[in-house]
């Protein structure tokens, strides 16, 4: 579903991946893990077409098409999905108002008819149990005043109702407790699907107790220095990423 | 060159024309308003509350006393809420019977021609009339007094508890030339008595005249007016408008101003809490683009303890535009447990637009509660960037935003067919700049790629910021 060659890619002025190469086949759920500043957040928000990351060099594939050429609306209308590291508070604009436009926006894309206030209702209160959304997180503007836990629980959510191909989970573990992780992590392996891959860009090992990973990619300094099975998300948590650097 | 020598020959030979008639202390009243004004003339940038708005260009022109126009219903059409129920239609500062309606209004309700109302009942409007537009020391204020003749005056009995809105549009027109109206507007709200009023300004576009508006609002003891104001005149006119407020005992009074036209537009708002207990909402919008100009002034006075008082302005500005907000507070020694609050925004779609923005705190009480806060910026790329990865184009994404930003002035207008037209033409006056900020940003919103790598360019919608020339891609 996803080819990544050679990938280079730059961010206020300095090259933060140096040659990345990936494939991600539908069905596939990778982790990629590294230290700070190794480039595992770059890598997901270039995926998604962040403005201010730059592409030098490289190209990425999806679905055999040119993804850094689509603008971020293109790609998320072709499926892909990133949930953000630090969620974006709009003030005055309504979650749920927000959720159906956007829901809308994809199924008009598709040929399928949008849904009336009634419909993305029903859709939404199956959605939302599993997450433990409550009416209040939907009534409210979008992440405004939503806690650390509710913003990620919003973009699991968001990915839930958006049910996209290529799901990019951007550090979506940082700052939850054990309880909103594992909300998270049910959201996520409920979707998980023939169809469906997913990029789990993680510091921790723990999220990847709940969301075993199929591949764990170590990020070192821009480049994957190291790939294997969810065993290698072990061994990292028990010798460190200084282990793989002196490897 | 000293001032006193420049200021008599603005509209001087007007005011010779000034209209004469009526009751005898209207007339004196004139009088009084002729001699101020030569004594003051327009202000100039010299004054404090004129600093950053150029009035000179006004009074450059020779604008005459404005005759009738022709075609006074064709100019109503496309205007918010004209059709309203009830509305008061007034033409050049004429109150025209033949375009007004009133017919749903209860009996007891006045809502009339001030022309009428000085002949039918001299004594109320007499008891009202000017008590509150101070000329002392205000140009514009003695000016429209000298030439007060027409314009609209309601008066809601004591109790009477008015569900329709009354809609009073003051329609202006040059045909050619270059016209001035100084409509007045006179409202009281007795005791327990509760209404809305909307006064709109109107022009048709191309024409250049100038208003000059003066409006005064008494809310009785426990009754709420709600005020809305509606400035939607010719992008080449000029409109000085203000509107001075008194309110008692208990009583609530909320006005909501949208400035959307003008070449150059100033409001004065004066709200006086003169009750115990009183509460004023002063809310705002206001838009400007091309190199027009905006100016509103609040002034709210907590003259009496536990008062409380909220004010939210906001500004959206493209091309060149000037904008400026000030926004007074006053707590006088006795007005104890006083909750003011005022908020300024500004968001500004082009680099060219400037505001300038202050906040002036007047506190001579020591248990009050004051808070003010002003935020200029541009659209949160951010917010852009974040609806786009859900799916928003970056149009539709601008749009939320900018819908977000002016909602919350917008929700604050109860007529539901004004917040409707309103919302609509705050969209169409803003197509033209957003269209032009959507330009500027092309290579802003997804500039990706670095020139130096090279794809085929991508045929159709969204083909915008295409590397050309440079390296071959890498395979």
């Amino acid at each position: 579903m996803l080819e990544i060659r050679n990938l280079h890619v730059r961010a206020e002025g300095k090259e933060i991946l140096r040659g990345i190469d990936l494939t991600v086949n539908a069905g596939e759920v990778h982790a990629i893990m590294g230290p700070n500043g190794s480039g595992k957040s770059t890598l997901a928000r270039a995926l998604s077409g962040h403005p201010e990351y730059e592409v030098t060099a490289g190209e990425a594939l999806y679905e055999g098409r040119d993804l850094l050429a689509m603008d971020p609306d293109e790609r998320a209308r072709e499926g892909v999905f990133m949930a953000f590291q630090y969620p974006v508070e709009i003030a005055g604009v309504n979650n749920s108002y927000f959720l159906k436009a956007a829901l809308n926006a994809k199924r008009k894309h598709l040929g399928q008819p949008e849904l009336d206030a009634m419909e993305f209702m029903t859709l939404v209160q199956e959605k939302a149990k599993l997450l433990e959304i409550d009416k209040s997180m939907l009534t409210r503007a979008v992440n405004e005043g939503f806690s650390g836990g509710e913003k990620k629980r919003n973009e699991i959510f968001q990915m839930a109702l958006l049910e996209p191909k290529l799901a990019i989970l951007d550090e979506t573990d940082s700052g939850l407790d054990i309880d909103a992780l594992k909300l998270v992590a049910n959201g996520v392996n409920a979707m998980r699907s023939p169809g469906r891959a997913f990029i789990v860009v993680t510091h921790y090992q723990r999220l990847l107790n709940y969301i075993v990973p199929d591949y764990v990619h170590v990020l070192s300094a821009g480049k994957i220095v190291r790939s294997g099975g969810k065993e290698l998300a072990h061994e990292l948590e028990a010798r460190g990423y200084g282990w793989i650097d002196a490897a | 060159m000293t001032q006193i020598a420049e200021k008599p020959s603005v509209f001087g030979t007007a005011l010779d024309k000034r209209p004469r008639g009526g009751p005898r202390w209207l007339d004196d009243l004139r009088s009084r308003g002729a001699a101020r004004f030569m004594a003051l003339g327009i202000p100039t940038v010299r004054d404090e509350e004129w600093r950053f708005t150029n009035v000179a260009p006004l009074g450059a022109i020779d604008f005459a006393p404005a005759e009738q126009i022709s075609g006074a219903v064709e100019r109503l059409n496309g205007f918010a809420y004209t059709d309203a129920p009830v509305r008061l239609v007034i033409v050049n500062g004429r109150f025209d019977t033949t375009l007004s309606r009133v017919k749903a209004l209860p009996s007891g309700v006045q809502a009339r021609s001030l022309a009428a109302a000085l002949g039918d009942y001299p004594d109320v409007v007499q008891r009202y009339f000017g008590q509150l537009a101070d000329f002392t020391s205000r140009g514009f204020t003695a000016l429209n007094t000298a030439f007060v003749q027409d314009g609209a005056f309601i008066h809601i009995p004591d109790g009477t508890i008015l569900e329709t809105p009354i809609h009073v549009i003051f329609v202006s027109g040059a045909d050619g030339s270059k016209f001035m109206s100084h409509p007045r507007t006179l409202i009281v709200a007795g005791a327990g008595a509760q209404a809305s009023v909307i006064e709109s300004y109107i022009g048709a576009q191309g024409d250049t005249y100038f208003t000059n508006v003066v409006s005064e609002i008494f809310v009785g003891e426990n009754a709420g007016v709600d005020h809305y104001k509606v400035q939607a005149e010719s992008l080449d006119s000029f409109h000085i408008a203000s509107l001075h407020a008194h309110t008692s005992r208990s009583s609530r009074f909320s006005s909501h101003s949208f400035a959307l036209g003008g070449k150059l537009a100033r409001s004065d708002v004066f709200a006086i809490l003169d009750g115990e207990g009183g509460d004023c909402t002063l809310n705002g919008l206001y838009l400007a683009d091309r190199d027009r100009l905006v100016d509103n002034h609040t002034s709210i006075d907590h003259a009496k303890p536990h008062c409380g008082s909220h004010e939210v302005y906001k500004g959206i500005l493209g091309g060149t535009a000037r904008a400026v907000f000030n926004g007074k507070i006053i707590v006088r020694q006795d007005a104890q447990k006083t909750d003011a609050k005022q908020t300024n925004r500004a968001l500004l779609l082009t680099d060219g637009a400037t505001i300038n923005t202050k906040p002036q705190l007047e506190i001579f009480a020591d248990d009050v509660k004051c808070t003010h806060g002003a935020a200029i910026g541009q659209l949160d790329d951010d917010a852009i960037f974040y609806l786009r990865t859900r799916g928003l184009t970056y149009a539709e994404a601008r749009d939320m935003l900018i819908h977000a930003f002016a909602g919350q002035i917008l929700e604050g207008v109860r007529v539901e067919p004004l917040r409707e037209a309103l919302e609509r033409e705050l969209f169409d006056q803003l197509a033209a700049d957003l269209a032009d900020a959507d330009a500027k940003s092309a290579t802003k919103r997804s500039g990706q790629r670095s020139a130096s790598v090279v794809e085929e360019p991508k045929g159709g919608a969204g083909g915008d910021r295409r590397g050309s020339g440079g390296a071959d891609r890498q395979q």
